[in-house]
């Protein structure tokens, strides 16, 4: 399937560099089953399992068609708009360096594999509770090559908007934006649960919220402070940057919280970590720390307002992933074309330092990425809903998603169910009270 | 005075509650326990292992009304945890001896009587 590079001593690799990159790449790989604890935490029991095997499931099939194809498409040469087909099936990614990186293509690979993932996985929260989790494979298999590996292109891949100029650290438009808009798209096409708007469908355990939140959090760090592919000033500021905006963003939520009359709460809480950390995402590595902890401050007022605002619509968009990651990677990617410091990042101004063209190609990349997103996702689920029912029906959902979908129950004893015998299968008859 | 108990499916707890609050019955309480009646029994696999699951997971009401309140409560509960699939539930309606209102010691059909704010 690939070429064995010749080893003796892969000439233009740092060990420094790939020794944090390798502890990065697993530290993001983290970040998918810590999303799907944040996720499983805020719906009801009966869909635990479920809505974390999204994520999980996310892990397979994105990991595959990004090995197959979705590198290529990112990251070998090809036009503005996507890659080609220079490195399908992983051919010529070895141990010879990216040219602007100093490890071993593999590992750059693996780490931009993981980036994949977690933001495929981010998509299944426009859809918990409802969408048939075979459909939901296929949808995250395809929007892992036909949006992600686009957008990433655009960002980092030599694609238009890098070229133009679009300082993107970590993935504001793949990422953030990406999974943000497709979400909401994802949220029309397959539509409400049934008693949206109807009943009360609560968080059924703020415990693995926060805990995801946290372990978000930790992943993070390595999501932004692995993107400089270096140990040196990029990556150093924005980890740091990756502990400043968060922290910010959490004391201005606690603060919202409590002037709306209400208590500090923990969901809020975690909502508020996952902004801050998206906020900072596309901005890490160009903006000081001081405007670092700004922006932490700022992003809570627009992602705080489309959260209060989004459940008294129609759209049923049920774990807010166009709040918490749409809107504040939006609030991150313009933040740079304000705040960005030469200075820091060694590579432009924004307004506020006497460049006003840095604001022009962040707000391009703002109206570009989002409107991309949206629309494919949109028309990949309707072709995928015209082969196959996206959701379950309302007895299914009704029952549970983990019964149906999976066969299994989060919260069971353990005991009480009866074993069948392995010879006489599922067809054994076994003695019941009659009704 | 009477006790009306009746087991439910857990998804119809909504259902039931806003149709008890139609009939202007109050005081209710509700327990989660596990139960079977006629249903199929679903199958769950854990690695190598099948199980058919015998008990279902299943909501009980219990609310303590007078005569004149009984018929009403069965029909609210009926209406509200109706499916039509088997697995739907039953209701018992007991005799009540007593009953007492803890905070004022009204007795009886006081007791079970809810208050209206005047």
């Amino acid at each position: 399937m690939m070429a064995i590079a010749a080893l003796a001593g892969a000439s233009g690799v740092n060990a420094g560099d790939t020794a944090w990159m390798l502890v990065g790449t697993a530290m993001v790989l983290l970040m998918t089953p810590a999303l799907g604890l944040f996720y499983a935490g805020l719906v009801r029991s009966k869909n635990t399992l479920n809505t974390f095997m999204m994520s999980i499931g996310a892990i397979a099939v994105a990991t595959v068609m990004w090995a197959l194809v979705g590198y290529s498409l990112a990251f070998a040469k090809g036009d503005g708009f996507v890659g080609g087909l220079g490195h399908a099936f992983l051919h010529g990614v070895a141990f010879a360096p990216r040219p602007g990186t100093a490890i071993p293509q593999l590992l750059f690979f693996a780490f931009q594999a993981t980036f994949c993932i977690v933001t495929t996985a981010l998509v299944s929260g426009a859809v918990v509770e409802r969408m048939r989790f075979g459909p939901f494979l296929l949808f995250a298999g395809l929007w892992s090559v036909l949006v992600y590996a686009v957008l990433a292109h655009w960002s980092f891949g030599g694609g238009w908007l890098q070229a133009h100029g679009t300082l993107d650290f970590a993935g504001g438009v793949p990422v953030e934006m990406g999974s943000g808009f497709s979400a909401l798209a994802a949220a029309l096409v397959v539509g409400a649960r049934k008693d949206y708007g109807r009943q009360a469908l609560l968080p059924h355990n703020a415990v693995y919220v926060l805990l995801g939140a946290g372990l978000l959090w930790f992943g993070w760090f390595g999501f932004n402070g692995g993107s400089g592919f270096s140990t040196g000033h990029a990556s150093v500021l924005a980890f740091t940057n990756t502990l400043l905006t968060p922290a910010c963003t959490l004391a201005v939520w606690f603060v919202l919280d409590l002037l709306r009359g209400r208590r500090v709460t923990a969901i809020g809480a975690a909502t508020a970590i996952i902004v801050g950390c998206v906020a900072i995402t596309p901005a890490g590595g160009y903006i000081s720390p001081g405007w670092a902890m700004a922006l932490g401050a700022l992003a809570a007022l627009p992602s705080y307002a489309i959260i209060l605002w989004r459940p008294r619509t129609r759209i049923d968009e049920t774990l807010d992933v166009l709040a918490a990651h749409g809107t504040a990677g939006l609030t991150g990617i313009l933040f740079i074309g304000f705040v960005a410091q030469l200075a820091w990042n060694g590579k432009s101004n924004g307004l506020l330092y006497g460049n006003a063209s840095q604001l022009g190609h962040q707000a391009i990349a703002a109206l570009a990425g989002p409107a991309y997103a949206f629309t494919a996702t949109f028309l990949l689920l309707r072709l995928i809903g015209l082969f196959a029912p996206l959701r379950a029906t309302e007895h299914e959902e009704a029952l549970g998603m983990d019964i149906v979908q999976h066969g299994e129950e989060a919260y069971a004893t353990g005991e009480g169910a009866i074993l069948v015998s392995t010879e006489a299968g599922l067809e054994a008859e076994v003695a019941l009270a009659q009704p | 005075m009477k006790l009306v108990i009746a087991i439910v499916r857990p998804e119809k707890v909504n259902d039931v509650l806003e149709a008890l609050y139609r009939a202007e019955v109050g005081g209710i309480s509700m327990s989660r326990v596990q139960g079977h009646g006629g249903e199929l029994d679903r199958v769950e696999t854990y690695r190598g292992t099948t199980v058919k699951m015998g008990l279902s997971e299943k909501v009980r009401f219990e609310v303590a009304v007078s005569d004149a309140f009984v018929a009403p409560t069965i029909d609210a509960l009926c209406a509200g945890a109706r499916t039509g699939e088997v697995g739907d539930g039953k209701v018992f309606v007991l005799e009540l001896e007593q009953a007492v209102r803890i905070r004022t010691g009204e007795t009886d059909e006081g007791a079970v009587t809810p208050i209206r704010e005047q």
